[in-house]
């Protein structure tokens, strides 16, 4: 595709940091961040860059977002180079980073987000008529005119993810938005971008993050990073799908001994095992449509059974990132 | 220049200049460290002046060079070494993603810093002479504004392009502003007239353009006591103090591009991981 095409293009991209001879790792003067990384992202999408810390997913947002450059290779925003014109860039972007401690603790909410939409040139009046609709959004109405050095870090990462979006900008970078906040919180935001994205359909969004759940909930598509390579490109189903690894439905009954030989043989089962787990008859199905669960339900529970749980246990991005990288995601702490 | 591209320099200039206005009536503790901790150092010059039996006028030299330290202070702790502590919280990456020019960024922190800092030095000037009784009379007022006008022009296009110079580096910056906090109090002359350093140290020290603009607002409070003391005749002190505006602003145009391009080649415009 050409680069006016996609929201985000990439060719090739590499950058390497060259450090000092004090911060030198082990011998080493280069750091490779971005190893020729070739991306498409479409306008309207959703797309998730899902790596362990270090794997490059924060220079890359850098790089597109005109603070750094790259060392080769070439990237497009809205179809404009970042290193050939990042004016230009900049009028299409906003970023906003997890854990962030921008602003200024003496203002209050709306006094911050007001002074950093001058910086895009929004009328007073009509920044202050977003920033009341967005704190509405996040929850956060009444705390308009709370200073901002009396935040919670959750509430003050509120106040990013509305000042990011407070510019209404063509193309976002969400580097980590929800990084140690609570589940509440988190949930919140989540909520925030998905029906943002739901009433703006034309923008896009480029998400970074490394918990898994966060890019499978959100993004239309993720690409897999680690070590500056992309590994992976595609939506989360047909990431897992890759692994050709079969999805399992465990049934957990009461009332049964036996639930294998009541169900065996049905139309639409291809594989049944059967064990008891703390006292409980557990059934594990694959199923070759899941139109038969059904049926083997009706027949369960016309032979006496109950169904106390079910479960759906499907490969995880997880286990798609193991598959790839041959390695844990929770094993790459920095 | 555009006129959408004007407006957005202007709410940028505004946008950024408010934090530093509204800090001045919300964080009162300057009252204690920029108007009371300045007037004990002036009142150390002025006992000595009294004790050495000294005109009177030597207590307005101290008064007022005590009301032009909370300038350079501001130039040097809240314009050179502000793009470091905006890096730090992380402001200076989202200052420059936005589609703004950088100059109507410093611009703003400036004249916000100016206005808030004229408050600061207007009460050490008023409390000091009031103290002191110290006899003020300005005999050219267009002059003397003027005067101040150019100085204070000059200095935050110094403090502009320190910030820029200072974008590139990180706790040195802070170390940097530290070094150069006392010798320019000596310097400069905050205290005395600056030629008793001698003309060359004077001529030195006039990179600094306080050094000038005291110099010269001093000849045109005690015209007579300082023709025994002044550095340069005012006309010409005025005349350097434009030179070293025009300078200032024009370089610290240059280097904000050439450090900004600089820092973004060698990463150093984010905190790591940032």
């Amino acid at each position: 595709m050409r680069p006016e095409e996609c929201a985000v293009k990439t060719e090739e991209l590499t950058r390497i940091f060259r450090l000092r001879k004090r911060e030198a790792r082990e011998g080493k003067r280069e750091i490779l961040a971005l190893d020729r990384v070739s991306l498409e992202i479409l306008p309207g999408e959703l797309f998730g860059l899902l790596g362990p810390n270090g794997a490059g997913k924060t220079t890359l947002i850098k790089i597109l977002a005109t603070l750094l450059t790259p060392t080769s290779g070439r990237a497009f925003v809205a179809g404009v180079d970042v290193v050939e014109n990042p004016v230009e860039v900049r009028r299409h972007i906003n970023m906003v980073t997890g854990g962030e401690t921008s602003g200024y603790g003496l203002l209050t909410v709306e006094e911050n987000l007001w002074m950093f939409a001058q910086f895009y040139g929004i009328p007073s009046r009509e920044a202050r008529r977003r920033i009341r609709e967005l704190l509405s959004l996040v929850g956060m109405a009444d705390r308009a005119k709370t200073k901002v050095y009396h935040l919670s870090s959750g509430m003050r990462q509120k106040m990013n993810i509305v000042r990011g979006f407070l510019t209404e900008p063509e193309i976002l970078f969400l580097d980590e938005p929800t990084l140690g906040l609570d589940v509440q919180t988190a949930r919140t935001i989540r909520d925030f971008i998905r029906q943002w994205l739901w009433d703006h359909p034309n923008r896009t969004i480029l998400l970074t993050t490394h918990y898994m759940h966060e890019a499978e909930e959100l993004c239309d598509r993720v690409a897999i990073i680690d070590r500056g390579k992309i590994l992976a490109c595609a939506p989360p189903g047909e990431l897992k799908k890759s692994l050709k690894q079969e999805t399992v439905f465990r049934l957990y009954l009461a009332g049964l001994s036996d639930g294998k030989n009541l169900v065996e043989g049905m139309p639409g089962i291809r594989a049944l095992a059967q064990r008891v787990e703390d006292g409980r008859l557990a059934l594990d199905l694959i199923l070759a449509e899941e139109e038969a669960l059904v049926r083997v339900l009706s027949k369960l529970q016309a032979a006496g059974g109950k169904l106390v749980e079910l479960r759906k246990e499907e490969p995880t991005l997880e286990d798609v990132f193991l598959a790839l990288v041959g390695r844990k995601f929770s094993e790459d702490a920095e | 220049m555009t006129r959408s591209f004007g407006k957005t320099f202007l709410r940028t200039l505004v946008g950024r200049a408010y934090p530093r206005l509204i800090g001045l009536w919300r964080e009162k503790s300057w009252i204690i460290f920029d108007v009371f901790f300045p007037l004990l150092q002036v009142s150390a010059y002025v006992y000595i002046y009294r004790a050495v039996g000294a005109p009177p006028e030597f207590a307005g030299f101290a008064v007022l060079g005590g009301a032009m330290i909370a300038y350079w202070m501001n130039v040097l702790w809240s314009m050179a070494s502000q793009l470091y502590w905006e890096k730090e919280t992380g402001n200076l990456q989202l200052y420059l993603i936005a589609p703004t020019s950088r100059m109507a960024i410093l611009l703003g922190m400036a004249l916000g810093g100016l206005t808030a800092t004229t408050v600061r030095a207007a009460g050490v000037l008023l409390v000091g002479t009031l103290l002191f009784h110290v006899p003020l009379q300005v005999t050219d007022g267009a002059l003397f504004f003027g005067v101040f006008v150019l100085t204070m022009v000059a200095l935050y296009g110094l403090g502009m392009l320190l910030s820029s110079v200072f974008l590139l580096w990180g706790r040195e910056a802070w170390h940097l502003s530290n070094l150069f906090q006392e010798p320019v109090f000596l310097f400069s002359g905050f205290y005395f007239p600056v030629r008793a350093l001698g003309f060359w140290v004077a001529a030195f020290a006039s990179l600094i353009p306080i050094t000038l603009g005291l110099d010269a607002m001093r000849q045109l409070l005690y015209p007579r006591l300082m023709e025994k003391f002044r550095f340069l005749p005012v006309e010409a002190e005025l005349a350097i103090l434009a030179g070293l505006s025009i300078l200032f602003l024009f370089l610290a145009r240059l280097g904000l591009r050439f450090f900004e391009d600089l820092a973004r080649k060698e990463g150093r415009l984010t905190l790591r991981g940032q």
